[in-house]
């Protein structure tokens, strides 16, 4: 069994709650616990890239589907400049979704340094 | 102006391998698939725990690339250790079975793009498939299809899809003509498999944003699409950068999708950045740059670009060393063999065969298995006309090329159930309604040019309302639940269950049909050389081996017996003849008892009349006598002739072969043979009759000449002629003796 990002147990997701409207989107979400511990799979099976894009989606689990569309938008070339991505950075890390913070302010330097800032 | 070429060139020039463009190697434009003199020496410089200098380059002037592999992908706990082994002896631990893969995948952790291409470039192709059959992630092989139309019609969609899964296609991909028709195609094929198979993950390939959109909304189970670029340039047109893709990885991961990079040979080159470096060395950026985003797979060798690497020297075994750098960095490989490389099916197959033997996560990263002409990706390297060979193939070899044969009767239910749901979900959730002439065409539909004109706009139109009022596949499961399809609501509600459990994120993961999760984590492979690694159980071979096309003795039978009458009829024991115009036709034992048709598809029945229609022309008297001792027709022929009065005779087995005879030569050493009987016509018996007449009154006949045909007609009819055989010779009977037959038509 494992718990939805909704709180539902997954045995809870039968055709029957369906039918009877019981189910709503959060109980067929993923938790961010689960996705912690699926990291720590791909860790145990010699993937350590795999397990932190794992932890950096437990931290975007907690996001909305706007905040993390937009997300993946302000990272493209030339949408942002340095300071936007800063203050990105600094709303990753109030989620709390430090990794990902950390992979923006990376992210920031290299943009800079490579032309790729608005 | 040159002569014109002599006629063998000329003929060679018109064969098909000519349609397809070959170009010499050129380096300033990427056409080169291994071993540029621009790739950069492998080289990595590590201070203080970080990468300063990586393949020649120091960190100061590190591309996007570059940042991302040094920062992210390199193993420095074994980067000095990998880097320092010498290429040849690193190569040579891809096929050596004593050497595990966990330890090679250990050791390729610690190597740059340069020197993973260097050590991968030295394997020759056998080795290559060693390598890939001891690398993949996963034990068990499986395949995916491509499921798209010209329409975006949703209910051919829905039967195409449940065709698919049908024909064991654990994964589908579905992509737009019309962009904003995305999430109807996601719904359409979602119901489709869903009908067919429980566990079938679905994709709907789109730009970027839109496809993260429908992930995130639960309409599709993984994405594939998120395409990597071996060069910085090439990589911001795609509007994109390593960093942003990383977010893209951990977007998908974040909402339980699973998700593989795209990326492969030719890209560069077609979009003109491929400064100056090999095929394989970009590549290997692409592959080290997916390991260090975190992505579990990857799909490359070639897809778009595949027909630039098979335009050079060695390209095709550049596409195949593509995948092994995949499996090599411990990766999810979904190995190509996708867009059409070649008009050529002997270079098509030349190309995949190699890996359909080695074993791949998903040997095809898009079988179409719809027509070429609804293949929204474009033509793919196998396609819908293609599934018997690759069933063929699978079973030639014995391997598992992640496809089954599926019944006749199954298909066309599936399809019927698939359209009538996709109809009834879309009228449920108030997206479309459908009529049941369209049901009925798309059931029965090849392509969607059997569709007639469908109005366009009513797919637009469902796929905004799917958009606009957030349906996903929640709402999906239920609206079949409603409408009466039970099985499919489970099967798609455990799909999202999947989600929550997230175990399908991991490595190289599909579902069976029991809904487990096979993986790196669940399935491992574990190939150490013969007698280990993936051997289909049983039940898997049997499906393999059990194509619907294979007959038996009995299946024979059967065929034989619906042509089945009463024309000879015995009369007594056969005497020796002493009219001199007498010819003995001679046929074997289970003519006309067990044996009604030759392989021409005559019935023996005419082919008796023909003969005994050219004797009469002939002015001979005719004699028909079963021949029970003996199917060998030399022998029938010859105790024919011994019977006949002219000391002439016409040896007939049941298949069709005949001879002429005469009763003082050797068993083998007839007058005519006409030896090719699936395609001797009635006039070439009539013929036959005649030269045996022409012989028994002393003359010379011309020899009629056997028919010709560049037909495999071996292939075509050996199989019948070995059942043909056994059920004649089941009538062998030496006890018996010869029998003089009446002819009753």
């Amino acid at each position: 069994m494992t718990t939805a990002f909704s709180g539902r147990d997954s045995a809870d997701l039968t055709v029957d709650r369906l039918t009877r409207s019981e189910l709503q989107a959060d109980d067929v979400r993923i938790h961010p616990d689960t996705l912690a511990r699926q990291a720590a799979v791909a860790e145990r099976h010699h993937n350590a890239q795999l397990a932190a894009n794992l932890r950096r989606a437990a931290e975007l689990a907690l996001m909305s589907e706007e905040d993390v569309l937009g997300l993946y938008d302000t990272l493209r070339p030339h949408r942002a400049s340095a300071e936007e991505l800063e203050a990105l950075a600094g709303r990753l890390d109030a989620v709390p979704a430090p990794l990902t913070a950390a992979l923006v302010r990376e992210a920031a330097e290299v943009y800079a340094r490579r032309g790729l800032l608005r | 102006m040159g002569a014109q070429p002599v006629g063998r060139i000329r003929f060679m020039d018109q064969q098909r391998v000519n349609l397809d463009g070959f170009a010499h190697e050129d380096v300033a434009l990427g056409l080169k698939a291994t071993d540029s003199p621009d790739d950069p020496s492998p080289s990595l410089v590590v201070r203080d725990g970080r990468v300063v200098e990586m393949d020649g380059r120091a960190a100061a002037d590190f591309d996007t690339l570059d940042a991302m592999i040094a920062a992210h992908g390199v193993d420095l706990a074994v980067a000095e250790e990998a880097m320092a082994l010498d290429d040849v002896a690193f190569a040579r631990l891809f096929v050596d079975v004593d050497t595990s893969r966990a330890e090679v995948v250990r050791l390729c952790a610690g190597t740059t793009p340069a020197k993973l291409a260097r050590v991968v470039g030295l394997l020759r192709p056998a080795e290559l498939v060693i390598a890939m059959t001891k690398m993949r992630a996963r034990r068990t092989p499986s395949n995916q299809a491509h499921v798209t139309n010209r329409l975006d019609d949703p209910l051919l969609l829905a039967a195409d899809a449940a065709t698919a899964a049908a024909f064991g296609f654990r994964e589908i991909e579905t992509t737009v003509p019309v962009l904003a028709d995305a999430p109807s195609n996601a719904v359409a094929v979602t119901v489709g498999a869903a009908v067919a198979s429980a566990g079938v993950l679905v994709q709907c390939s789109v730009e970027e944003a839109m496809e993260l959109e429908m992930g995130i909304r639960g309409l599709v189970s993984y994405a594939e699409t998120v395409s990597l670029y071996g060069t910085e340039s090439v990589f911001v047109d795609g509007d994109d950068t390593p960093y942003s893709k990383a977010i893209l990885a951990a977007a998908y991961a974040s909402r339980g999708v699973k998700m593989r990079v795209s990326s492969g040979a030719g890209a560069e080159v077609l979009m003109g950045g491929a400064e100056r470096c090999s095929m394989l060395y970009l590549e290997s950026r692409c592959v080290s740059l997916a390991r260090a985003l975190g992505v579990q797979g990857v799909q490359n060798g070639g897809i778009d670009g595949a027909s630039v690497a098979g335009a050079v020297p060695s390209g095709v075994r550049e596409l195949m060393a593509e995948n092994l750098m995949v499996m090599a960095r411990n990766l999810e490989a979904c190995t190509g063999n996708d867009a059409l490389m070649s008009e050529s099916d002997v270079r098509r197959t030349s190309r995949t065969l190699p890996i359909l033997l080695a074993g791949s996560d998903y040997v095809c990263s898009g079988f179409g298995s719809i027509q070429r002409y609804d293949n929204m990706f474009g033509p793919s390297q196998w396609n819908a006309e293609d599934i018997d060979d690759w069933l063929a193939m699978q079973r030639d070899w014995g391997v598992d090329g992640g496809l089954r044969t599926a019944d006749a009767t199954e298909i066309g239910r599936l399809r019927r159930e698939a359209a009538e749901a996709c109809r009834d979900v879309y009228r449920y959730l108030g997206l479309a309604d459908f009529t049941d002439e369209h049901v009925e065409l798309a059931i029965d539909a090849v392509g969607s040019k059997d569709l007639g004109d469908p109005d366009p706009m009513v797919v637009l139109s469902a796929a905004q309302a799917i958009r606009g009022s957030g349906i996903g596949s929640l709402e999906v499961a239920t609206a079949l639940q409603e409408c009466g399809y039970d099985e499919p609501a489970r099967r798609v509600l455990d799909m999202l269950a999947a989600r929550v459990h997230g175990d399908h994120l991991q490595t190289a993961a599909i579902f069976d049909e029991s809904m487990q999760v096979l993986s790196l984590v669940t399935d491992p492979n574990d190939y150490a050389g013969p007698g280990t690694g993936y051997q289909p159980s049983p039940e898997r071979q049997a499906e393999i081996d059990s194509i619907r096309q294979a007959r038996g003795v009995e299946d024979l039978r059967e065929d034989q017996a619906l042509w089945a009458g009463s024309f000879l009829v015995p009369v007594g024991e056969a005497a020796q003849g002493s009219d001199p115009r007498e010819v003995v036709i001679g046929v074997s034992p289970g003519v006309g008892r067990t044996v009604w048709r030759t392989l021409s598809g005559l019935p023996v029945a005419e082919v008796l009349r023909e003969l005994l229609a050219g004797l009469e022309e002939e002015g001979c008297r005719a004699r028909v006598v079963r021949v029970n001792s003996t199917l060998d027709l030399g022998m029938v022929g010859l105790v024919a002739a011994r019977l006949s009065g002219s000391g002439i005779g016409i040896g007939l087995q049941g298949k069709g072969t005949a001879l002429i005879h005469r009763r003082d030569l050797a068993p083998l050493a007839n007058l005519e043979l006409y030896s090719m009987a699936p395609i001797i016509t009635p006039a070439l018996y009539r013929l036959l009759g005649s030269n045996a007449g022409r012989h028994a009154k002393g003359a010379t006949p011309v020899p009629a000449r056997n028919p010709y045909t560049d037909e495999a007609i071996e292939a075509r009819y050996h199989t019948s002629v070995i059942a043909l055989v056994a059920l004649e010779r089941a009538c062998v009977d030496a006890t018996i003796g010869n029998e003089d037959l009446e002819v009753r038509w």
